[in-house]
């Protein structure tokens, strides 16, 4: 048995060489129970053959994987996790619903349940109005929103998804983000790999930025909110007194040209240095702390040259 | 329950793929073919006023010519369906979201081939069947031991395909049908040096066949099928030109056995080792 004090996914030092070319070079990774965990990282970073690992479909060259507190790969396991491939592709002369009873069916899922499960998965993933068609009248984002019902229909306590928002219109992305969120709320773990840092911003509450198959840095996307601390404030009326008058909160303050940029050490002092300035007779137009944006912080880690 | 859960989806597969309906389709063109000469055949000695054993005999080699080429389109058959479903599915990334389910790769691997094998069999039981329905109704002959004939040209059927399998888990489907393929072409040519051997009385010869049969035993099991099922006297005198002058024994059907669990056991331990 699964245990749920065991983490969804730990991984150490795991490496896969294929031929002479390392794909993963050293993945050492821990991704707690109930986290939507992200990982970033350039084409050819290692993503899907780190996935595939856990998932036991491609073997450790070296190192140590486990997901659900059992070695990755375990039939056991298996039946507690979902998967959407990077290209979900399947016998294309099923129907969606002949599709997703054979999926059922190998986990193990009595016909009973899956009279229930199928059409509301369907549902779910806007095919019921295709529930009938042939898979291979199928558009690409059609079959990625059949694979992704596959990838739920045991409820797993653990999602991987391959690059989900592929082929996909905005629609589709927006059903995926919801249910990455409705599966957060019953508790389950999803990977989320993606290059598209938007996605993974919106929905991730944590990310490891991936390169050559090794993981430069880990960050929790709650925390990067939090460091909110540079500061635009578009004002007129400032003075040179105004900005010495600011040394008190901060030692970085400029003016130019309307815009008083400044950097703070916490967020909840800028009230007070609005209040300042206000009192001190400026005008102020618009307040707005700035953010540094996911993609930034990927292009300072990963480097801007993109691993290639 | 994984391994039927996928041979029940193979033999699907087979059947709405179109598959097995071309095949028996084509078959059943095949034994119209068939019948329509035999019957031609069976007017023509009625008019010449053949005497029976003559006329039973040249029926028994119709019949053997008959399920000679049921053997051929049966080892096609077996080779070119089965020769994509692992390797392909492999390429195409197909076998990942069956792969990564509940299920140990040997069921995967085993449900598929438990497909085939039930496809196989109704196929070969059709045509074999057809055949000898045809040759009993035009000319009141049947194989001599129908079972053990139609049982050694399935075993053929099922050694190519185990081993169509095997090559599949090394290779991509077109190196595998070609090695399959090639496999069989040179036990197929093996058979027809023990033949001539055998006929020349040339010894070296018959030893060259008896070798390539130990590298792909799929050819002489069709000739120990022939042998069980063609007349007594055609192998007694030894003249029909599909079979038997030198007749694989049974330690060869044994060792064909042995044959197909061993590629079949290969396949299962490369699939379920490699990386998907």
């Amino acid at each position: 048995m699964t245990r749920s004090s065991d983490p969804a996914i730990r991984t150490r030092g795991l490496r896969k060489v294929f031929g002479g070319k390392v794909a993963v070079r050293n993945l050492t990774l821990d991704v707690a129970r109930g986290e939507v965990f992200g990982f970033l990282g350039p084409n050819g970073a290692g993503k899907s053959t780190s996935v595939k690992m856990l998932l036991g479909l491609v073997f450790p060259t070296s190192g140590e994987a486990e997901i659900l507190g059992r070695p990755a790969g375990d039939v056991k396991a298996r039946s507690k996790v979902g998967f959407l491939p990077e290209h979900f592709r399947f016998y294309d002369w099923l129907t969606p619903a002949e599709l997703l009873k054979l999926h059922g069916r190998l986990y193990g899922m009595s016909q009973r349940v899956l009279r229930e499960r199928i059409p509301t998965l369907l549902y779910l993933v806007g095919l019921t109005p295709h529930r009938d068609k042939r898979l291979q009248e199928f558009s690409k984002g059609m079959l990625q929103r059949i694979g992704l019902a596959q990838a739920l229909l045991n409820d797993p306590e653990l999602i991987f998804l391959d690059e989900p928002t592929s082929g996909l219109d905005p629609f589709g992305r927006r059903m995926v983000r919801d249910i990455i969120k409705a599966q957060r709320d019953r508790g389950a773990t999803v990977l989320l790999n993606s290059h598209l840092l938007g996605e993974v911003e919106i929905t991730c509450d944590r990310v490891a930025f991936i390169k050559d198959g090794e993981v430069l840095e880990t960050r929790t996307l709650e925390g990067e909110a939090k460091e909110q601390n540079t500061v635009l404030i578009r004002a007129g009326k400032v003075t040179d007194e105004m900005v010495k008058g600011l040394a008190q909160w901060t030692s970085s303050a400029q003016y130019e040209g309307g815009r008083l940029v400044f950097s703070l050490s916490s967020n909840a002092t800028l009230p007070e240095v609005v209040r300042y300035l206000v009192s001190a007779g400026a005008d102020i137009y618009e307040v707005a702390p700035q953010r540094l944006s996911l993609e930034e912080r990927f292009l300072q880690v990963v480097g801007s040259d993109g691993g290639m | 329950m994984g391994v039927w859960i996928m041979a029940g989806v193979t033999f699907r597969e087979a059947a709405r793929k179109k598959m097995l309906w071309m095949a028996l389709a084509a078959g059943c063109a095949f034994l119209i073919l068939f019948g329509t000469g035999l019957n031609f055949q069976a007017k023509d000695f009625a008019k010449h006023g053949m005497s029976p054993i003559m006329r039973r005999e040249i029926s028994f080699t119709m019949l053997t010519m008959g399920l000679y080429a049921v053997d051929l389109l049966a080892v096609l058959m077996t080779i070119l369906t089965s020769v994509d479903t692992l390797s392909g599915e492999i390429a195409s990334g197909t076998i990942q979201a069956v792969a990564t389910k509940p299920v140990p790769r040997w069921q995967v691997l085993m449900g598929k081939w438990l497909g085939f094998v039930a496809m196989l069999t109704t196929y070969i039981a059709i045509m074999v069947g057809g055949v000898n329905a045809i040759t009993y109704l035009m000319a009141r002959v049947t194989a001599r031991h129908l079972l053990s004939g139609f049982l050694l040209m399935w075993m053929e059927s099922v050694v190519l395909l185990s081993v169509t399998f095997a090559f599949a888990t090394y290779f991509s489907t077109l190196t595998s049908g070609i090695l399959a393929l090639g496999l069989h072409g040179l036990a197929f040519i093996g058979g027809w040096i023990e033949q001539l051997g055998a006929i020349t009385q040339t010894p070296r010869a018959v030893t060259v066949g008896v070798i390539a049969s130990v590298i792909m035993p799929s050819e002489a099991l069709w000739r120990r099928a022939a042998f069980e099922m063609q007349s007594p006297l055609a192998n007694a005198m030894r003249v029909s030109p599909f079979s038997t002058l030198s007749v694989p024994s049974i330690a060869m059907v044994f060792y064909a056995g042995l044959y197909l669990t061993i590629a079949l056991a290969l396949a299962v331990r490369r699939f379920s080792q490699r990386d998907l």
